[in-house]
């Protein structure tokens, strides 16, 4: 009986550990790609707004 | 002597360019469409940019990043909801998987399965199982209670491990070559 839960807890235990190892893998495959150019450019045109903007923050 | 943690001077904005990986990743396993995600990125990048005040620096910028991502996310699929939507229905249900025959799960049918989750259940899981975050931060992130993000993540586990057929009567350790065992032994260990 009490082997049987443990039997059980364990294979959750070892589902759970797969499921999330492999989380892990789909995530940093999408952390490691290369990021788009537009983003860059994005913080650039903001950061360049802000320095020579007078305007904006009301 | 202690150790420095935050220069002082330091302008949040400046740091927004490191957290882009993190944010691109989290918007991707949301809207699992990489163009899209992309324009989320960049909507959270503006906004956070103009709000940047509202950021106290005490706290974690990803955080605060990720919640500013999926507020933006999921007002803007309230919006397209007639859409097709079904979450956990009878599409998902279709794109259910069999499991790899070494065991291991294939990459391609593990994405495919959690592809066809609901947008909620993929968030919390991405939040607590793989980026990290605790579950009182994800909390924090979804304006949730602790426990409605541990039992959330939970569901999404049982559903995910269904689509996978790890569950439910099959026995996928049953018939498991080397490798496999190696992984299942591994992850048991892992847990005591």
């Amino acid at each position: 009986m009490t082997k049987d839960k443990d039997e059980d807890a364990t294979r959750r235990q070892a589902i759970r550990e797969q499921i999330d190892e492999n989380l892990k893998r789909v995530y940093t495959a999408t952390l490691n790609e290369e990021l788009p150019d537009r983003f860059r450019d994005l913080l650039a045109q903001l950061k360049g707004k802000e320095g020579s903007g007078t305007g904006g923050s009301a | 002597m202690i150790a420095v943690v935050v220069p002082p001077s330091a302008d949040p904005r400046d740091r927004l360019a490191g957290s882009i990986p993190k944010l691109r990743a989290f918007a991707i396993s949301l809207a699992r469409d990489s163009s899209r995600a992309d324009d989320l990125v960049q909507e959270t990048i503006l906004k956070a940019w103009s709000n940047i005040e509202k950021f106290d620096p005490a706290t974690n910028l990803d955080a605060w990043l990720f919640t500013i991502l999926r507020n933006t996310f999921y007002s803007s699929l309230r919006k397209t909801r007639r859409e097709v939507q079904d979450s956990d229905g009878a599409h998902a249900a279709t794109l259910s998987v069999k499991p790899a025959h070494d065991g291991r799960l294939a990459m391609q049918e593990f994405q495919k399965a959690f592809d066809a989750l609901s947008p909620e259940h993929r968030e919390v899981l991405i939040l607590v199982g793989a980026s990290g975050f605790s579950c009182e931060e994800a909390a924090g992130m979804m304006g949730v209670a602790i426990g409605t993000v541990k039992s959330r993540a939970s569901r999404a586990r049982k559903r995910l491990a269904e689509l996978l057929h790890l569950e439910d009567g099959e026995d996928m350790f049953s018939g498991t070559d080397g490798a496999t065992q190696a992984v299942v032994l591994r992850s048991a260990a892992a847990g005591f």
